[in-house]
Formats: structure tokens, sequence, C-alpha cells
């Protein structure tokens, strides 16, 4: 379970926002209404206030790389420190399943500097599960993939939930939310709220 | 004695002629040059005439007060420069204030190490040593830091991806900079270890000239060059790893994150 008590930032804020283990939650929202500063604070990627807890255990009370171990934030563009792939990877048994379940079995032999931006939204997926986290926090997770491969996504994601992770998704997508039974929310101005239902909007 | 011709004004002058030459040439060719070329001659003058008269009333009153006073004045001097040379800086004090206190305790500390335990004059402040060396210490040092720490605060600010990647997976901010931590220090260290390497084979380092040419044994002034090499190495050293920690601290924090909101500037 992880609690969200009036977070703040100078730019987004306050927040508060439970969320439940094995649950989704998807937010929405135009550019620029803070969605992923949110996803950076609740990672304490940036100065913020406020209190965030997993599972009752003050963030604070841990280690920031703990932290962001257990609860890990996703970008919408990954970032690469090394050329090989297999640099960003610890090599350990269920990796190659892992890379084959999202259609990128061989990926491990290759440079970074050949990858598609699909293929490296793909790859920073799943070298974020290597710490085995509790939350995900993703950033339009499947923005630049095309349909085959947002399946694939999508499949892995739903198998995380079923583990009993919790996922917190910011997407475009309106049906993304559906396909998840996500909860879904809407963010303007750096606040949360609960999204217009279509009927009420019509 | 008998190495030592002094020089005249009038040959001062006279070995400008080439340099004359030079600016003939730039009008010749409409080089423009002739502007920067005379500015920078004439600066350069001003400077030395002017730096000539204030060491000779200094080594005259041999005060400690005056030695300590010209040696603040060439510190300040030096962390400006060491400010002006980055293309990003920290904000608040911490911009000129790193650099100068980075210089203060490297620098003074090789000095004093040279002066009180190597050279030995009597008094051991004696203006003619003291400020000398402090000022090649000093010249060196600030090379260093500056290359350092731009390159540093550069790195940073272009690699923030990069950083923020491992440090979202978990990794602390001294292993998720180390590969900039590293290229500021190689990029510190690269001049004096350059300087290292060419002394003596292409070039004769112009303090030991200095000394030939006022009569003194080869071998007496290679020894002095060679403490002066070893003590700048030193120095560089210290300061430039001191800079680029302190720099590298500031620019993190206790929840390892990267904060590039401490640095301002950025021409790129």
């Amino acid at each position: 379970m992880l609690t969200i008590r009036a977070l703040k930032t100078p730019l987004i804020g306050p927040i508060d926002l439970t969320l439940a283990p094995g649950s989704c939650t998807a937010i929405s929202g135009p550019s620029g209404a803070g969605k992923s500063l949110f996803l950076r604070a609740i990672a304490d990627l940036d100065e913020n206030s406020g209190n965030v807890a997993l599972n009752g255990n003050a963030r604070e009370a841990m280690p920031a790389p703990s932290w962001r171990r257990k609860v890990a934030y996703v970008p919408a563009d990954s970032g690469w420190w090394a050329e090989r792939i297999a640099d960003h990877f610890e090599i350990k048994s269920g990796l190659g399943e892992q890379l084959e379940s999202v259609g990128l079995g061989a990926a491990l032999s290759w440079d970074v500097s050949r990858l598609s931006t699909g293929e490296r939204q793909r790859l920073a997926l799943l070298r974020a599960l290597q710490s085995d986290p509790e939350v995900l926090l993703l950033d339009e997770p499947t923005s630049a993939l095309d349909p085959v491969s947002v399946e694939l996504v999508e499949a892995l994601l739903q198998r995380l939930l079923a583990e009993g992770r919790t996922l917190l998704i910011v997407s475009h997508d309106p049906a993304q939310p559906q396909r998840f039974g996500a909860k879904c929310l809407r963010m303007e101005r750096g606040l949360l709220a609960a999204a217009h239902s279509r009927e009420a909007a019509s | 004695m008998s190495g030592y011709l002094a020089l005249t004004y009038w040959d001062v002058v006279a070995a400008s002629v080439f340099l004359v030459l030079n600016a003939v040439f730039s009008i010749l060719l409409d080089l423009g040059l002739v502007r920067t070329l005379v500015v920078s001659a004439l600066r350069m003058s001003v400077q030395l005439l002017l730096v000539g008269l204030v060491l000779k009333a200094i080594f005259f009153a041999g005060s400690v007060l005056w030695t300590l006073l010209a040696a603040c004045v060439m510190m300040a001097f030096a962390g400006r420069e060491i400010w002006a040379r980055q293309d990003r800086r920290l904000t608040g004090l911490w911009g000129p204030g790193l650099g100068a206190a980075v210089m203060l305790v490297a620098g003074t500390l090789v000095t004093i190490y040279a002066l009180a335990g190597l050279i030995r004059p009597d008094p051991v402040w004696l203006p003619q040593y003291a400020l000398p060396l402090f000022g090649m210490v000093l010249g060196n040092t600030m090379t260093g830091v500056s290359l350092g720490l731009d390159t540093l605060h550069t790195a940073l600010a272009r690699g923030k991806r990069e950083v923020e990647a491992q440090l979202l997976l978990g990794r602390s901010y001294w292993d998720a900079t180390r590969p900039f931590s590293r290229q500021a220090l190689r990029t510190g260290f690269t001049p004096i270890i350059n300087a290292m390497a060419a002394t003596g084979v292409v070039s004769l380092p112009g303090m030991m000239t200095g000394q030939i040419l006022s009569g003194v044994d080869p071998r007496e002034a290679v020894k002095y060059q060679l403490l002066i090499m070893f003590l700048l190495g030193g120095s560089t050293g210290l300061g430039v790893i001191g800079a680029t920690f302190a720099s590298l601290w500031r620019l993190t924090d206790a929840r390892h994150r990267l904060r590039l909101d401490r640095l301002s500037g950025g021409s790129s």
C-alpha cells in the first residue's frame, strides 16, 4: 500500500493519493500539467514536501536508493549510460524469458545506439523490474510502441498486477486504463482530480 | 656578478620591432588584428611595469603584512579567474567561493610547506621567494581547478538523463556520477601532466631559463625547477580533487538527487 499525503513541490500539489496492492491507477491530462513531476516527486527525485509511505514505512526512514528500488519510476525518455545494453542489466535467471516476452530476446548483445525509441522503452521497463519493485510508476510506457508490442507490454503489466504489484500509469490512450480496470484520475495545473466520466463530459 | 647582463629600456623597446612588423603586415593584409595586438601588448606592458614597481616596493618594505596583502590580492584574482572560466557555475556564494577556498587551502599549504620545509629563506616569508612561488602555484592550480569544474558542470548538465536513470535504479549519487567525476579529474590534471612530460625537451621552463640567464649553474637551476614542478603538480592535484568533489557534493543531496537547480548559466 502506497500512501501519499500532501505531496507538494513548487510546481505541483498538494496531492493525496492511496494505491492499494495489486491495483492500477491511470493519470491523464494535458502536457505540462505536472504528471511527470508528480511521479518524480514520489520517487524522491526532486525536492518535495509531504508524507509518502510504503506499507506504513515512511520514505524518509529509508535511504533514497532503497526507496527507489521498491518504488520504481520509469520515465518516458530513458537514460543509457554505457554503450552495450548488457551493461545496464544484472544478468540473472529469468531475464532471458522476460526479454522474450516483450519481443527483444536477442537485445542483450546489442549496442544502445542501434535501439529504436520503442525498444528503449521496453528495455527500460525490464531494467526497472530487476530490483523487484512493489510499486511501478510508469510514464507513458507504451507511447512509442507498435500495436503488437503494446499487446506484449500490456500482457507483462497484467502479470505484474496479478503478482500483487501496484501500478501508477501516465497514459494518453483513453482505452488503456479500461483494459487494466484502472481507476482513472486527471491532472490539471498540478492538481489531481477524479476523471470526468464520459457521460458527464458529453 | 659574472653572468647577468642588465637591459636598458631601449633594449626592451627595440625587442618589440618584430611585433610592430606583424602589425604592419596585418594592416597590409587587412587581417584586422592590429587593434587586439596593440591593446594586448600595451596591456601587458602596463601590467608588468606596475608589477615591477609593486614588487620593488614590497621587497624594499620587507614587511610581512605587505607580503600577505600581495598574496591575498593574487588569490582574489585567481579565484575570480576560476569563476570566469566556467560556462556553468554553482549558484550563490558557492560560485566564486569554491574556487577561492580550494586554492586557499591547496596553494597555501603547498607554498608554506615549500618555504618552511624546503627552501627555508630567512625570514621564511621573504617576499623575493614567497611571492613568485605562490604565484606559480596559484597559476597552475587555477588552470587545473577551472578546467575540472567546467568539465564536471557541463558533463552533469548534459548527462542529466544518464545520471538520473542510474539513481532511479537505486544507485547512489556517488556511483551514478562516477564517469563524470573521473572525466573532470582527468581534464583538470591534463595540463600539469603535459607540462611535466614536455618540460626540458621542447622548451626550457621560464623560471629555469631566468636562473640560467642570471648566471646560475644549470644543474642548480634544474634542481629548483624540479622542486617547483613537484610542488605545482601536488598543488594542482589537491586543488582539482578538492574542487571536483566539493562541487559534486553540492550538486547532489542526502536523498541522492541530482541538484542541477544549484547550477546556473550555460551557453549551450
